[in-house]
């Protein structure tokens, strides 16, 4: 059984999203461990990028820190090496399109495969542009991530029948943050998905609460968190580790009923 | 390959979000681009609101003055609002209320294109919001009230650079929250198809009209046509009525800054790599690790760190040539034209005056040089005031 597969394997799955050097490169990777001690069943990690087109105020802050920092994908590769030297967390990178292309494509999925990454999420790269990466990805055993969002309507179909791994469904339109009401249209989204394709689906986008996470979770395979993390990474710096995994323990705990 | 292309370039990268914003915007593009009523309204626009045809003005005193070729000016600064970018708004936003949206959003760097924009909003009954970097909300803040005094409300984006490329970011962030009512007026040549292809045909009209001006006047084509390029929207509307003729010169002229070679510079053409960013694979200026330089470049209407894709495959494949111009030589020229001519240029139009400068006097007398004046420099005044160490208060 591949990483990837078993992390749908054991009930809902709680997936948190970091962004990799922020605040520092060991801290991402002392995030990773904790996190998946904690009850994680995959880490999203992402590449800081300049222009975070689809990420809110929260995760752009990280981005801003990250690069600050000076981390680049070299270092998110040579520490996913280090981590899978003790530890089979499942991982899946979030990069914008325009670092992978730079980097060079097949370098970039290579390196990937090298470093034992599972996945990867795209948000620049929509099905009809999914060519630029898919070879790539198949060619170094990387799987592709399909998003679906509520203003998708009729397309679901077509994405859901090429998905691999798993399909992220954006719960509300807009962008990455942390969002207070939620509306209902992950349902419809699953549904549309599960009935092309028999297929996890993960949640995200706005979810920070508990009682938001349960509620979600009814209608699909998982929950991801992403600015509610970040925030807590930013609020304690280099100490966050204990912060985040308590929050981890608490959002899984709640998904777990 | 997917939709858009010129060669390489362009394409749709954006989050799956929009997709449906996108092609139902093609699929309204293709259904009224060639509807009579349409096509009919947006003329009378054109002719009666917006002041078209544009003059195509000899400029003899330059003419004289530089020596070589003969110089016409064609006159986008005479263009209700002040610049070409009316042309655009004015389609997009006709467009956009047969699709019955009923708010406009856009990105402005110089301002002339959030003004039209407001503008055209304030013309037809549309609410309207524009995302215009702090930085140059500073430095064109005469255009900062033109906006709001026409209706709109002027957001100052305190994101990345604070300039064009995070006014593009914020106005796409924006647009990914409310696509139902809102359309979202790219300025420029640039983004995710249908963008390129909606705002150069918009603005094909400009090379049309040199065209038929020029025959009239002088009765053969122009030898070379010179345009500045920020996303590149005055520059591909002059060129494209003359891109199969091959005889003709297509010179864009990019922003250098103080120089290609310092890092305050947004010459994408001349320093840039192939990337994919603002939906499009095209030139960025980038660092190697893919993430956008912070580019610099007096004229806030050039300071973008891309160009957009048909600029990108026409360099490819040789048919256009790219050039740099600094922020000393374009306030020279801004200066020059002021003088010579009367005319005082936007400081974006003053790049390729400039080239024209360097370029007149070796092309001969019997050869003829058109210069796009995209826009009027009455906003620039206050800054070059300031480049010159002179304070005015506005
Ligand atoms: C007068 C004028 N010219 C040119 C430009 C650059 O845009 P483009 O390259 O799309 O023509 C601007 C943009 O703000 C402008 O205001």
């Amino acid at each position: 059984m591949n990483r990837l597969s078993k992390v749908f394997s054991g009930g809902k799955a709680f997936i948190p999203f970091i962004t990799a050097g922020d605040p520092s490169i060991t801290v991402t990777e002392q995030l990773i461990y904790s996190m998946y001690e904690a009850g994680a069943d995959l880490v999203e990690i992402g590449i800081p990028f300049s222009d975070p087109v689809a990420e809110g105020p929260v995760i752009q802050a990280a981005d801003e820190r990250a690069l600050a920092a000076g981390v680049t994908v070299d270092d998110v590769f040579s520490m996913m090496e280090r981590v899978r030297k003790s530890c089979d967390v499942p991982v899946a990178l979030m990069t914008y399109v325009n670092p992978v292309v730079r980097y060079g494509t097949e370098r970039f999925m290579a390196n990937c495969g090298r470093a034992g990454i599972d996945a990867v999420i795209v948000p620049d790269v929509p099905f009809e542009e999914r060519d630029e990466l898919l070879p790539y990805c198949r060619k170094h055993g990387i799987t592709l991530i399909s998003m679906v969002t509520p203003a998708s309507g009729e397309r679901i179909r077509m994405i859901a029948a090429e998905a691999e791994g798993f399909v992220y469904c954006v719960s509300s339109p807009g962008v990455t943050g942390i969002r207070e009401k939620i509306g209902h249209e992950a349902g419809g989204m699953i549904k549309a998905v599960k009935d092309v394709k028999d297929i996890p689906c993960a949640i995200g986008f706005g979810i920070s609460t508990p009682e938001q996470a349960a509620e979600l979770s009814c209608y699909g395979d998982g929950i991801i968190v992403g600015s509610a993390v970040v925030k807590i990474v930013e609020e304690y710096g280099e100490d966050c580790v204990g912060h985040v995994a308590e929050y981890v323990r608490r959002m899984k705990a709640a998904i777990s009923v | 390959m997917s939709k858009g292309r010129f060669g390489i370039h362009g394409g749709q990268y954006v989050p799956e979000i929009l997709m449906n914003a996108l092609i139902e915007l093609e699929q309204a593009y293709e259904r009224y681009k060639s509807d009579p009523d349409f096509t009919a309204e947006l003329d009378y626009l054109l002719r009666n609101y917006a002041g078209r045809p544009s003059m195509l003005y000899y400029a003899e005193k330059m003419t004289k003055d530089l020596g070589g070729a003969k110089i016409y000016l064609k006159r986008e600064d005479l263009n209700h609002t002040g610049s070409h970018k009316i042309n655009n708004v004015l389609g997009q936003a006709l467009l956009a209320k047969r699709m019955g949206k009923t708010r406009l959003i856009a990105e402005t760097g110089a301002g002339q294109h959030g003004v039209a924009t407001a503008t055209a909003a304030a013309l037809m009954g549309m609410e309207c919001e524009i995302y215009m970097g702090k930085e140059d909300t500073e430095r064109q803040a005469l255009n900062v009230y033109r906006m709001e005094l026409l209706g709109a409300k002027v957001h100052a984006v305190t994101e990345g650079t604070q300039t064009l490329k995070d006014a593009v970011n914020e106005a796409m962030r924006e647009w990914t929250r409310r696509i139902g009512d809102t359309h979202y007026v790219l300025g420029s040549a640039v983004g995710p198809h249908p963008f390129p292809v909606i705002v150069r045909d918009f603005q094909k009209i400009i090379g049309q009209e040199v065209k038929r001006q020029l025959a009239e006047k002088e009765g053969r084509l122009p030898d070379a046509v010179m345009a500045c390029v920020g996303g590149g929207s005055n520059a591909i509307g002059i060129f494209h009525d003359f891109i199969d003729d091959e005889g003709v010169r297509l010179i864009g002229c990019e922003a250098a800054g103080h120089g290609i070679d310092t890092d305050k510079t947004a010459a994408t053409m001349t320093l840039g790599s192939v990337g994919i960013f603002h939906g499009m694979k095209s030139y960025f200026c980038q660092d190697e690790y893919g993430q956008i330089a912070p580019v610099y470049s007096i004229s806030a209407g050039l300071d973008y760190p891309g160009v957009g894709p048909e600029h990108s495959g026409l360099r490819d494949r040789g048919r256009a040539e790219y050039v740099p111009v600094t922020d000393d030589e374009a306030v020279e020229a801004f200066e020059y034209l002021s003088r010579t001519e009367g005319i005082i240029p936007a400081i974006e139009s003053a790049h390729a005056v400039a080239y024209a400068m360097k370029s007149a006097p070796e092309m001969g007398k019997d050869k003829i040089l058109v210069i796009c004046l995209s826009g009027r420099g009455d906003k620039d005044v206050a800054s070059i005031a300031r480049y010159r160490g002179v304070q005015i208060c506005e």
